[in-house]
């Protein structure tokens, strides 16, 4: 065995190596595919036309997440038929070739992001798979967790592996604690923001520092959702204490003497001293504050007490091009106060803020106010899980006394592929991961932000700096 | 998959940065189970007024780039969403190669898998190949896969890099699936002794 230091991402690649063939890409092994209605038909078909099965149904989980609708009328009854036909296509695949679905009245049901960690399914040192880009967020685990495409799918579910080439590593060290109202999601859009959408292409991202290890899981888990929007192949976090407690019990987490043995493995994960990564960046986790994006990309992001930026002081002429497209589609002057501009939706949950601690963290904010009257909030709990425990609090109470409406769980609209969608020109606070022209629906405005930032603007019908807000009630589980 | 060696085509200019899967075929149509059928859905909301009026100063809607299988664009093209639909609709609507300066991680595999060869040349070859295509009536390129070269026949040549063997399954249209199988027995036995790693499965 080589002494030389190894990172995270090392140790858990060089245990998936199953060949490395001369003038190819690198066999990996995957640990544990995650399915959904939406990449996966067209891989289920392929296995039927070449006649092949799926190589581990143990290692596949499914759930139906992006389409399925948040009302309880609407998933009795799925209008959308080519919709109602993607679900109905899914269950014929999960139960011809044997694959474990969470199906829509399932109690474990939810974002596939979401249930993974919460059943205990998603481990430290795995390699996880998903058609889907959030994958990423697995990595909050020590897991190498990455989205795929569907020909990928195809591949996994045939032979358990995948060749890929070996990316570069990137650590990115958040030293020092957060100020008050600075969130996990503030972080990771400050990293956006700094190293830009394509600043992580082609490298895996290793989150360190003293203000990530002081995260919550569901904290870590917000900030390696979105490594995709820096582009990074994957996002991770060296499993630890923190780690080990929130797996402790879970369903499919290890018992009894495995447990003590899986504890010991996973504590071998984090990257040894000494150990080179290809880039480093280091933020200092004080000069942190809350974020709004005012653009259609994740990396025009502001803090909330600046301007929406003037495309004529950008430092390049694609910057000001871009820019220039992205006021126009927002309708935005350069110049505007983040904390003048008015909302008419409001967005709280996806894979990326839809845990418990973060409808915690809205409820607090939300407590014994009312949505104001422009403004129409919807909160989704990323899973049936989150919902009960979240009605088990009497969260769901706090949100629809304040005027919220409370939805059963799915993508719902962080992308809009079920009727959650914006109308056109409506602006929405959402504390999902991608503000791309039209992503909540066409011609619809995405201002990203963390759930704190989202419930206050609802209740203010405007962006409002979270750091100033008055809690009228403290909520306590 | 279609064998890729040297295509000579009208090329199209698209200049915009950071174009996203979502833009190149939004969420609507990914709610099908067919794998074709896409092309008519290629950057549909900047194609299409809501009204379904073709947008005019869209280059997609312009007949000048009639017939075009060669895409222009600027750098981090396909970020975002992992959606394959994406390379399934540049792939339909005809595009069997694009050129950028940077791609987007998941897009670069998914493309690989469609047989679009994605020539990645830098900023300022890009910048050019924009200006003349925008500029020079009936602006062919010609891109060779074996001599990784990208020239307009007038002048221009740049060349990029392509991983050998990505390269080698474009050439022979090869599918990774059977490739994959060629080291069975490797994966048998290392899936023999990962499996007794109790802390590494799934349920």
């Amino acid at each position: 065995m080589s002494t030389e230091p190894k990172t995270l991402f090392e140790k858990v690649w060089e245990q998936h190596v199953v060949v490395e063939p001369k003038g190819e890409p690198t066999l990996l092994y995957v640990d544990l595919q995650l399915v959904h209605e939406v990449t996966s038909p067209q891989a289920f078909e392929g296995l039927r036309l070449a006649g092949r099965k799926v190589r581990r149904p143990d290692r596949t989980i499914a759930t139906v997440d992006h389409n399925v609708p948040t009302t309880i009328e609407g998933r009795l009854n799925i209008v959308d038929q080519i919709s109602a036909k993607q679900i109905s296509t899914l269950r014929k695949n999960c139960a011809d070739f044997g694959v474990e679905l969470y199906d829509v009245n399932s109690r474990e049901q939810g974002i596939v992001h979401v249930i993974g960690p919460e059943l205990g399914i998603t481990k430290p040192g795995m390699t996880i798979v998903c058609g889907d880009s959030h994958t990423s967020t697995h990595g909050a685990f020590g897991a190498l967790a990455f989205g795929i495409g569907t020909s990928e799918v195809e591949h996994v579910l045939a032979t358990q592996t995948l060749p890929q080439s070996k990316p570069k590593t990137f650590r990115i060290a958040v030293e020092g604690e957060l100020p008050n109202g600075v969130t996990a999601k503030d972080i990771i859009l400050a990293i956006i923001g700094k190293i830009g959408t394509d600043g992580a292409t082609g490298s895996v991202i290793e989150y360190a520092g003293s203000a990530i290890r002081a995260l919550s899981m569901e904290g870590r888990m917000t900030v390696c959702n979105m490594s995709i929007e820096a582009g990074a192949r994957a996002g991770m976090i060296a499993p630890d204490a923190t780690t080990f407690a929130y797996l402790q019990g879970r369903r499919f987490s290890p018992k009894g003497a495995d447990w003590d043995k899986a504890v010991a493995e996973w504590s071998k994960l984090p990257s040894d001293p000494g150990a080179k990564f290809d880039r480093e960046l280091m933020i200092d986790a004080a000069t942190l504050v809350p974020y709004v994006s005012w653009g259609t990309s994740p990396g025009m992001v502001a803090p909330v007490t600046a301007r929406v930026p003037d495309p004529a002081a950008a430092s390049n002429e694609l910057d000001r091009k871009s820019f220039e497209r992205a006021l126009e589609y927002m309708d935005l002057k350069a110049g505007t106060p983040l904390d003048e501009i008015e909302v008419d939706r409001v967005f709280i949950g996806s894979c990326t803020n839809g845990r418990i601690e973060d409808l915690r963290a809205a409820a607090r904010i939300a407590a014994g106010r009312k949505v104001s009257g422009h403004v129409s909030a919807m909160v989704v709990p990323g899973s049936q899980q989150v919902k009960a425990q979240a009605e088990k609090e009497g969260l769901d109470r706090i949100f629809r006394e304040a005027g919220f409406d409370w939805r059963e769980p799915g993508c719902s609209m962080c992308l809009g592929m079920n009727p959650d969608i914006l109308s056109p020109g409506e602006r929405c606070a959402s504390t999902s991961n991608r503000n791309f022209e039209g992503r909540q629906g066409r011609g619809g405005r995405t201002h990203l932000v963390s759930p704190e930032m989202a419930a206050a603007a609802a209740i203010a019908g405007h962006f409002v700096d979270i750091r100033t807000w008055e809690v009228r009630e403290e909520v306590t589980a | 998959m279609e064998p890729f060696r040297t295509l000579t085509s009208l090329a199209m200019p698209l200049d915009r940065t950071n174009i996203d899967t979502d833009q190149i075929i939004p969420k609507q149509f990914l709610k099908r189970i067919e794998r074709t059928g896409y092309g008519d859905f290629l950057f549909f909301d900047w194609r299409q007024t809501p009204s379904g009026e073709p947008v005019a100063d869209f280059v997609l809607n312009d007949p000048r780039y009639d017939g075009s299988r060669i895409l222009i664009a600027n750098k981090n093209f396909a970020c975002g969403s992992s959606r394959e639909h994406a390379a399934w609709a540049l792939s339909d609507y005809g595009f069997r190669v694009v050129i950028a300066p940077t791609f987007a991680d998941i897009f670069f595999s998914n493309a690989g898998k469609n047989g679009i060869v994605l020539a990645r040349l830098t900023q300022d070859e890009v910048e050019t190949l924009l200006q003349n295509a925008q500029q020079i009536p009936n602006y062919q390129l010609t891109v060779s896969l074996e001599a990784q070269t990208v020239t307009d026949g007038r002048g221009f040549t740049a060349s990029f890099e392509i991983d050998p063997f990505r390269k080698f399954c474009l050439l022979e249209g090869l599918d990774d699936i059977g490739l994959t199988l060629r080291h069975a027995a490797a994966l048998d036995t290392f899936e023999a002794a990962h499996d007794t790693a109790t802390w590494l499965q799934a349920k």
